[in-house]
């Protein structure tokens, strides 16, 4: 025991104050691994972009080819909506709002848009074609999209107000079409 | 009732633990040994309450009490007895509970031993382990609750709660949505129970650890105490994996036993750094040295087992394996957080004191082979733990969300397992403390050129693959010098004491049973890499829509569609049965009948495949069951694993080898001595 | 000088080999020893070849074609599960596609370009190596290569004194039944 006492202090004596560099990686690196994972358990817990929120930009190139942004949709009530051809409750709200496009499309104040996730061209092609539907769709390239607004799955809705804000979510299908026109009415007086 | 009663008992297993916890550290500052006793037994406590609970919880479970959320989620009423209670761990919460009394179990009967010359690490060893205990118990209670029920609101809404909500009713769901098939496999009974087991046990040499830096013994007490305990936590991690790769081989149905994916390899991490462990305190033992990497490894162990938990628990990572998202993320994290910071708060204060005693003098020394194997363990580790995050960290900073996966683990882990499988038979030959290029080259020369005979065959046999003949001959050289290992020492034994060479045999390994044992693991392990090799280069499959009658061919496999069966069962299962006859070069050598089965109650499928094992290959046949399944057509996918039963057998053999190392020594034989007559009459006195 | 006696050149020889004379060399050779091991050992590993690039087949893509391309990519949906074995409806409409595309004489790096253009850089079996991703296969080689620094570091600096430590226990078989016996008397004092 004492000669390890004594060993120290004659260490202690012969070599300098080792740089604490250790120490401090060693404290960095935990650091930065709490960060990383306090960072990465708040983007689980997120959920989707909420209702108040400044709508995400995208661009969404349409299956015929057309660019859509949503920063040049300014001044308009856009409805965004992902759906998939595999996705089963999504058929229950197609028709609904496909009429409710025909509804609003002579007044050009309000824009549908389609968002195709994780599809096949050739079965969402069939898809849009059994429910007759004719605004603008298109496939979510490299799921970009969806990643933006941090959705969970299909089918959601959401509404984005004249001034690029989110003010209607749905996570659901639509149950009817005045669900749908209950939703969009309010914001075309704003 | 039963759903309050045992709330509540878990309810004061959290306060008996807190109070254990704070009574500890109490009697360890202030040296009272009352405060200590107090403690220890309110540790002891801990498991019968939690036993009680977990009793009400299965009860409840196997009674078929749909009310309780829990119940209503893993159980039917098709559901035998026996998977209503393993359905205790196939949920969140339940199997929550039931880590809690694991830990609860090991925490006891740590307290149980004797304590007389360790008594300054009793209150430190409790603190970590109730602590530890504490929070688990915190999770249960306040955000995973096993005991909530289902009320019916006014509205008609239907919430779980624990407690009655106001103005609401009782709701009886009619049945519950069982248990998930994959789960009720025996393989997948088992896995969870070994898994965690291996898991929970690794906190008490943590606790140790912990004990031994707070109280300043930076000796190797705290490694002798826990020397059979870590080797018995790690036997249940290495059974648990094994037993996780065989269920995902049998019931998968994807032909293969381990996938890289995020959640195993979260449990294959501490098994990396306790086998890292159990390597390196043989050298402190011996030697006294790496002191403070054994703190290292020990308190990443433990660390590695919470960040596993957390990964898989949290949502953090979405996976086949993890449970779904839910709140004890926050909490874990805090957890965590607590745990890292202190850990490594300690060991710094405590770094100058944990130097080395002795000093290495050659670096070809066993000591320095000990240190590259912990190195290509780390080497590993630093593989899969960055292979795991970094999706985290892509996603974080670029936004884009990246698949890490097998090529990427396989290729650069590859090389790291070959130098480990190199260093096994490396190292037996080289002594400790001082063996020099030209010494240590002597003795390998000869096992190196003798084992080259099996790459050799293979090549002769038609096996040209570099990687496979590289794989073949380093397994033959490590059989060959762990089996020269035994035949040395039988074969000393036997000259010395005239037994014959079998008796030698035994009785050598009986004294020596952590070295002999450890050469068994060894040898496991060869085998098991012959089997690796053998399924990871050498798998081939196809796949093929078949009518009734038709054939489908694989190498030298010939498999004829004859017929399908779809049947009903008693248990609540749609199952499509189809019989494929199998001829193996023109020889008919049997049927195989791979099924779907279709759980009616959870509205999920599974297909079990057929197989043909013999040593050389298994054949292994599925029915695709997303195909539609009729006599007309059906659609088959054939594995041939070469070699996979080696795998099998020699994680057998592996497991044979832990339990000989754990297995605690006879006592050492009397040696006869001559004393004088004096010195023995005053020993006596 | 006395004639060198038997027992002499025996001790002589001792002493030379628990001498610490050649560590340099020993080391070099060492290091040198474990970088051609791992150089050799990755080098040695196939390279998973891939199914051959074929753009004109005239016959239609087999089952075993389509999972030879699916075997390399995963689910959009579904995390860390390989597109030949996923279950479900999305996954059996992307097969479909690969047979699709297959069918026209696409190979397998164009229909994987495809794959995540539409999907994202998530559906390959590693990270693709551009950017941030290059990280992945730098670190880990990087942080071995420095621990075998570390360790060499170590090593040389435990090199310190000829070996003058008596205390440990005599290198045969029996060391571990001598801690035994030392263990159970000291047991019973």
């Amino acid at each position: 025991m004492s000669s390890d006492l004594t060993e120290n202090t004659i260490q202690e004596a012969q070599t300098p104050k080792r740089p604490r560099w250790g120490r401090l990686l060693a404290w960095l690196g935990l650091i930065a691994l709490l960060l990383l994972l306090f960072t990465a358990l708040r983007r689980s817990q997120q959920g989707p972009v909420g209702v108040g929120k400044k709508a995400p930009d995208f661009t969404l190139t349409t299956f015929d080819g057309d660019q859509i942004s949503l920063s040049e949709l300014g001044g308009k009530v856009v409805v965004l909506n992902f759906w998939a051809s595999w996705c089963k409750p999504c058929e229950q709200e197609a028709a609904d709002l496909e009429a409710a496009w025909r509804l609003y499309q002579p007044g050009a104040e309000v824009v549908f848009l389609g968002v195709d996730w994780t599809d096949t061209e050739v079965k969402a092609k069939q898809y849009l074609e059994k429910f007759d539907i004719t605004y603008p769709n298109g496939p979510d390239l490299g799921t970009r999209i969806s990643q933006a607004y941090r959705t969970t799955g299909v089918p959601e809705t959401y509404i984005i107000d004249k001034d690029g804000t989110l003010a209607y979510v749905k996570f659901s299908p639509f149950i009817s079409l005045n669900e749908i026109t209950n939703a969009i009415d309010p914001l075309l007086d704003e | 009732m039963i759903a309050n009663i045992g709330y509540g008992i878990l309810f004061i297993t959290l306060l008996v633990s807190i109070y254990g916890v704070g009574a500890a550290y109490y009697g360890a500052r202030k040296n009272d040994p009352r405060w200590i006793e107090s403690a220890r037994l309110s540790m002891l406590l801990t498991f019968p309450l939690i036993t009680l609970s977990s009793l009400s919880l299965i009860y409840l479970l196997v009674t078929g009490r749909f009310e309780h959320q829990f119940v209503q989620s893993v159980t039917s009423s098709s559901m035998p007895i026996y998977l209503r209670v393993t359905a205790l761990w196939g949920g969140q919460s339940g199997s929550l509970v039931f880590w809690s009394w694991l830990l609860a179990a090991f925490a006891s009967s740590v307290t149980l031993r004797k304590w007389d010359r360790d008594r300054e690490f009793l209150p430190w060893v409790i603190v970590v382990s109730l602590v530890t205990l504490a929070f688990f118990l915190i999770l249960v209670v306040f955000f995973e609750n096993p005991f909530t029920r289902f009320w019916q609101l006014p509205g008609g809404d239907i919430r779980a709660a624990m407690f009655q909500p106001q103005g609401s009713s009782l709701f009886l769901p009619r049945d519950g949505t069982g248990l998930n098939p994959l789960l009720r496999h025996p393989g997948m009974i088992i896995h969870p129970p070994m898994l965690y087991l291996g898991f929970v046990s690794f906190v008490v040499p943590f606790a140790f650890g912990i004990a031994a830096l707070v109280t300043g013994r930076t000796d190797d007490r705290w490694i002798r105490i826990t020397r059979r305990w870590s080797l018995v936590a790690w036997l249940f991690l290495s059974l648990g994996l094994l037993l996780g790769g065989r269920w995902a081989y049998d019931v998968l149905g994807w032909g293969g036993y381990w996938g890289w994916d995020p959640v195993e390899i979260a449990a294959f991490m501490p098994w990396l750094t306790g086998t890292a462990f159990l390597h390196s305190v043989m050298i402190q033992e011996k030697r006294g040295m790496l002191k403070r990497w054994n703190m290292v490894l020990i308190i990443l162990t433990y660390s590695l087992v919470i960040f596993g938990t957390f990964l898989t628990r949290s949502g953090v990572l979405s996976s086949v394996h993890a449970f779904a998202q839910s709140a004890i993320g926050p909490l874990f994290f805090a957890y965590i957080g607590l745990t890292f910071t202190i850990s490594l708060a300690l060991l710094l204060s405590r770094w100058d004191e944990l130097k080395a005693e002795g000093e290495m003098t050659s670096l070809l020394s066993r000591e320095a082979l000990f240190l590259l194997n912990n190195l290509l363990f780390m080497g590993i580790l630093v593989v899969c733990f960055w292979g795991v995050i970094f999706p985290l960290i892509s996603e974080l900073v670029t936004g884009q969300k990246v698949t890490v996966g097998p090529p990427f683990y396989e290729r650069a882990t590859a090389p790291l397992f070959a130098g480990l499988l190199l260093l096994m038979g490396i190292a037996p030959l080289a002594a400790w403390r001082h063996s020099t290029f030209k010494t240590l080259g002597r003795t390998v020369w000869k096992p190196s050129l003798i084992s080259l005979i099996v790459p050799v065959y293979a090549f002769i046999r038609g096996i040209h693959q570099p990687a496979a003949l590289l794989g073949f001959w380093l397994a033959a050289f490590v059989a060959f010098v762990t089996l020269h290992e035994f035949w040395r020492g039988a074969r000393a034994r036997a000259k010395r004491s005239g037994e014959n060479l079998f008796t030698a045999l035994w009785r050598l390994a009986g004294r020596n049973r952590r070295r002999y044992g450890g050469y068994i693991i060894h040898l496991g392990v060869v085998l098991m890499a012959i089997g690796i090799i053998g399924i990871e280069i050498f798998q081939v499959e196809t796949q093929g829509t078949l009518a009734q009658g038709e054939q489908i061919t694989l190498e030298n496999y010939t498999l004829t569609y004859n017929s399908l069966a779809v049947f009903d069962t008693d248990d609540g299962r749609n199952v499509a049965r189809a019989v494929i006859g199998v001829e193996k070069s023109g020889d008919y050598v049997g049927d195989l009948h791979p099924r779907r089965d279709y759980y009616l109650d959870s509205q999920q499928p599974m297909t079990i495949p057929g197989v043909r094992s013999t040593w050389e290959e298994d054949l292994y046949v599925l029915l695709v069951d997303w195909q539609p399944v009729s006599t007309n057509s059906a659609t088959f996918k054939v594995y041939k694993n070469p070699l996979v039963n080696w795998l099998w057998f020699g994680g057998l053999v592996f497991i044979f080898g832990t339990l000989v190392a754990a297995w605690p020594d006879r006592d050492p034989e009397p040696v006869p001595v001559r004393k004088k007559k004096s010195s023995y009459a005053a020993a006596e006195a | 000088m006395p004639p060198l006696k038997l027992e002499n050149k025996m001790t002589f020889r001792k002493q030379f080999a628990r001498s610490n004379i050649p560590n340099s060399v020993d080391s070099f050779w060492i290091l040198t020893f474990i970088a051609a091991l791992a150089l050799s050992l990755s080098l040695a590993l196939p390279v998973v070849s891939s199914a051959n690039a074929q753009s004109d087949n005239p016959q239609p893509p087999t089952d075993d074609d389509v999972n030879a391309v699916a075997k390399q990519l995963y689910c959009p949906v579904c995390e860390n599960t390989p597109l030949d074995v996923c279950p479900t409806q999305a996954c059996e409409e992307w097969r479909q596609l690969i047979y699709d595309k297959l069918a026209l004489g696409w190979n397998e790096d164009q229909i994987k370009v495809y794959f995540v253009d539409q999907y994202g850089d998530r559906v390959l079996a590693e990270p693709p190596a551009r950017g941030l991703n290059w990280l992945v296969y730098i670190i880990p080689p990087l942080v071995f290569l420095v621990g075998l620094f570390v360790v060499y570091r170590a090593l040389q600096a435990w090199k310190k004194t000829p070996d003058t430590d008596q205390s440990r226990l005599p290198d045969n078989i029996e060391s571990d039944e001598y801690i035994q016996r030392l263990e159970e008397d000291l047991k019973n004092l």
